[in-house]
């Protein structure tokens, strides 16, 4: 063994790898629950990628076929049934995750400096993942599908000048047609997938190049001991990876609980609807995005047309996701964790995360006028998270942060 | 951190539990996925046992059916064709049917049938899978004087009699293959499907 | 701050307000395989004419205990092999002219359209000489397909009741149902009957739905084990972690 390992080694960085990505790669030593996140975003994407993978062997991208042929992978094919589930199951496990790593960042102030690019990367995955969901979301072919993606598209066809040509050009119909489902499979299996795993790759080696964020929010580079390696720190092999393999396990027991028991997941996973084949000529009563695009779908909604266009809404939706980006650069506070942070962030969070919540449980609902006011107030504070945070974290009271973590 | 009190067998034993652990359930999530590339319930109604009346097929007639999306063959055979089966043993390959492969136990006799009258046979060549074409007539002018009637392969030249044995000298190396098969009647046939053991 | 925390809260539960159907909650249950033979009987008499189950293959009801042989001899009116679809001779043009619209294909109809509702659909038909086929529907109003099974039902008709609302306005409310042709079931039998078709296409749905629901439960027990030795293998690595 150790002969075959050195004869790699010769020729391929195999120990020097493991070393400096796990055994002596020091992570700091006072994790908690929240950052089990980032290594469960890995898990799901290796299910999406394999069931994906199995999925197109059966699945045919095709408006006469498609329908059936996902009938047929939950009928015909041996434990297709499983496959498809866990696929279906995947996406959404996928937004779970990715929204509680992306609050955890929130938390302990994981997007500031120095680790601007590993959100800026983060971002870009969670763009590319949305549109991997929108595209994934087509393949079915049901009703809820279909006028799930005419809608979306439609939101192209509100920008000025360009919009109407755009969206024909993403559909290449003019309507949802066979070409733009045949289009959607081939950016879902092949492009986004390539795209999502280079941009998961910057995103480590950023992470590993700065090092991980902890609770306390403290660099734990500052204090070395004399072999070099912090004093806070612990090699993340074996340590993080048993604990990881405990936060795995925890959770494939509720991703199983809900593919064998749930699938449907109460219509929020799979909707009633989509079993029911796309209809051009026939819009379902209550259209609405599956959960994880409905806080920005209500946002959409909030903002009336003006000026005859519905661009503003469109606009304030891209704008909600984007904003995201500049997140590094608002927060003028001091200290990094909520753990030392005063009053005025802990509050703002709060209400940003109230508003989020609330704002997708309003994008599942119909529209009411009652509903929609309500969505302005939530899209206001929405906004004002990300617009008054250089005044209220500058201002904030603040503890200075410890020179070293604390114990877990 | 410091190495204090680190039980080695404990750990070991632990380590080694969450690699079985581990392994049965990488194995077993694996056996779905393996499982879904074997045929699915389309292709097993596609490749049901095919029923074939043969109340039509007429002395020295050939009818094709498909079974898995293969040809099969259903021969009619003369007691004149009969005759010939026999006497020309010697220029065969595998006269007595010796190879199992190719032939149900209950086929394996000098006729390679149930019922003699009549042969069933997969009318793909054993060399390189193409359909050989019948040629029932005795010594035609392409194939020679002492052509008995059978079946000849135009892609490379493969020559079978009308037990679908091959003739030495052919590309191909085996007898054609006789599927699995039964009578329901006198002259219903079920391709695909063994007869009882008797 | 608290008030507008709670505020904020509570505002959006006022805007959900419902106001569906009352349906009658259908008494499924997959495993009772008896209850789904009876079913697939009354399924393909008196579905199957008109609509198709165009993703299910006959065979597939060996999975509730009925032999091949069976499906060969009593089911299998519109295919000539137990492999084949459940699909159905009548053509899309044809129905569209006999009854407005194409019948839907029934494959995953209980999927899309819930147990509750058809169980009350099924139970909902009443005459009503305004309509083309002479029936309504009570959660289908003005709905296209008669009443398939009015012969096991018989013929109910309403009761109306004048009813005047806040502005003053009279309005024909339907009070109750009469039954003014017996059919060959009582109306409890009825019930009975069509709590089996539901039973049956709910489980058509999904065939695979009770193996979903085993085999989940050996993989959340295997999984139970593999955390009690992923706990104790992360607490003796992280015993010295201080």
């Amino acid at each position: 063994m150790e002969k075959v390992i050195s004869w790699i080694d010769a020729r391929f960085p195999l120990s020097a790898s493991f070393k400096a990505h796990l055994s002596e790669y020091y992570a700091p030593k006072n994790f908690n629950f929240w950052y089990y996140f980032g290594s469960l975003a890995l898990l799901v994407l290796v299910i999406q990628i394999v069931t994906g993978i199995f999925l197109a062997m059966h699945y045919k991208p095709d408006g006469d076929m498609a329908f059936a042929s996902v009938e047929y992978i939950m009928r015909d094919v041996p434990y297709g049934w499983l496959i498809r589930y866990a696929h279906s199951t995947g996406a959404s496990a996928f937004f779970v995750v990715i929204y509680l790593h992306m609050f955890r960042g929130l938390l302990y102030g994981s997007f500031r400096q120095p680790r601007e690019l590993i959100w800026i990367f983060g971002m870009l995955i969670y763009l590319v993942l949305m549109a991997e969901a929108f595209m994934g979301y087509l393949l079915p072919w049901g009703q809820m599908s279909y006028w799930g993606a005419q809608v979306i598209i439609n939101l192209f066809a509100a920008v000025p000048f360009i919009g109407e040509d755009l969206s024909i050009l993403i559909r290449g119909d003019f309507v949802v047609g066979d070409a733009t489902l045949n289009r959607f499979f081939a950016l879902h299996i092949v492009a986004l997938p390539l795209v999502l795993l280079g941009l998961i790759a910057a995103h480590l080696v950023a992470l590993h190049e700065v090092g991980s964020n902890n609770p306390d929010g403290v660099e734990i580079k500052k204090h070395k001991g004399p072999d070099g390696h912090p004093l806070d720190g612990i090699p993340f092999h074996p340590y993080y990876t048993v604990k990881d393999i405990l936060g795995v396990v925890v959770f494939l027991i509720a991703f199983t609980a809900i593919l064998f028991f749930a699938p449907e997941m109460g219509g929020y996973f799979l909707e009633a609807n989509n079993f029911i084949p796309a209809d051009p000529l026939k819009t379902p009563p209550h259209i609405a995005p599956v959960w994880y695009f409905t806080p920005y779908y209500a946002i959409l909604r909030a903002i009336p047309p003006m000026f005859g266009s519905q661009f503003p809404g469109v606009l304030a939706m891209g704008v909600s996701v984007m904003i995201f980006f500049a997140l590094p650069w608002l927060d003028k506070s001091p200290v990094k964790s909520i753990r030392y942070r005063g009053p005025k962030y802990k509050i703002a969070l709060a209400l940003f995360v109230i508003a989020f919540v609330w704002l997708g449980v309003l994008g599942v609902l119909p529209s009411t006028p009652l509903a929609t006011w309500i969505a302005r107030v939530l899209t206001v504070v929405y906004f004002a998270f990300f617009l008054l945070m250089p005044w209220y974290t500058r201002n904030d009271s603040y503890k200075m942060e410890p020179e070293r973590v604390n114990d877990k | 951190m410091s190495e204090i009190s680190v039980d080695g067998s404990k750990r070991r034993f632990l380590v080694a539990m969450s690699t079985a652990v581990g392994g049965v359930a990488a194995m077993g999530a694996a056996v779905p996925f393996v499982v879904s590339m074997m045929p699915s319930a389309r292709a097993l109604a596609a490749g049901a046992p095919v029923e074939v009346d043969l109340a039509g097929v007429e002395p020295g007639m050939l009818l094709t059916v498909e079974w898995r999306g293969k040809p099969v063959w259903i021969v009619h055979r003369t007691p004149e064709m009969l005759e010939m089966l026999g006497k020309h043993e010697d220029k065969l390959t595998d006269p007595g049917s010796e190879n199992t492969a190719q032939q149900p136990d209950y086929c394996q006799n000098p006729t390679r049938s149930i019922n003699a009258k009549y042969l069933v046979a997969v009318g793909i060549c054993t060399h390189l899978g193409c359909s050989p074409t019948y040629r029932k007539e005795v010594g035609p002018a392409d194939l020679g004087a002492d052509w008995p009637g059978g079946f000849f392969c135009p892609c490379h030249g493969s020559r079978f009699d009308l037990a679908a044995r091959v003739f030495a000298g052919s590309p191909a190396p085996t007898n054609l293959v006789v599927p699995p098969h039964k009578y329901l009647s006198d002259t219903k046939l079920l391709v695909g499907e063994d007869q009882a053991a008797a | 701050m608290k008030k507008l925390l709670f505020l904020l809260l509570a505002l959006p539960t006022f805007a959900c307000a419902s106001t569906e159907l009352k349906l009658d909650h259908a008494p499924v249950n997959v495993d009772d395989h008896e209850s789904l033979q009876r079913g697939a009987r009354l399924f393909v008499n008196y579905c199957l004419n008109c609509h198709s189950a165009a993703y299910m293959r006959y065979n597939r009801m060996q999975d509730i205990g009925i032999a091949e042989a069976q499906i060969k001899e009593n089911l299998l009116y519109a295919a000539d092999k137990p492999g084949e679809l459940m699909r159905v001779s009548m053509r899309t043009w044809e129905a569209k002219e006999w009854f407005g619209a194409a019948p839907p294909d029934l494959s995953v109809i209980a999927r899309s359209r819930g147990a509750d509702w058809i169980y009350t659909y099924l139970r909902g038909f009443y005459r009503d000489d305004g309509r083309p086929t002479g029936w309504n529907n009570t959660v289908f109003d003005k709905v296209g397909m008669p009443h398939a099974l009015h012969e096991l039902q018989g013929h109910l008709a309403p009761v109306y009741r004048s009813e005047t609302d806040h502005e003053g306005k009279a309005h024909q409310v339907i009070e109750r149902f009469e039954l003014v042709k017996p059919g060959k079931l009582t109306l409890a039998e009825y019930d009975a009957s069509v709590a089996d078709l539901v039973n049956y296409l709910t489980w058509m749905g999904e065939p695979a739905q009770s193996q979903r629901k085993n085999v989940g439960l050996i993989v959340l027990l295997f999984l139970g084990v593999f955390f009690v030795i992923a706990f104790y293998l992360k607490k003796e690595y992280w015993k010295n972690v201080h």
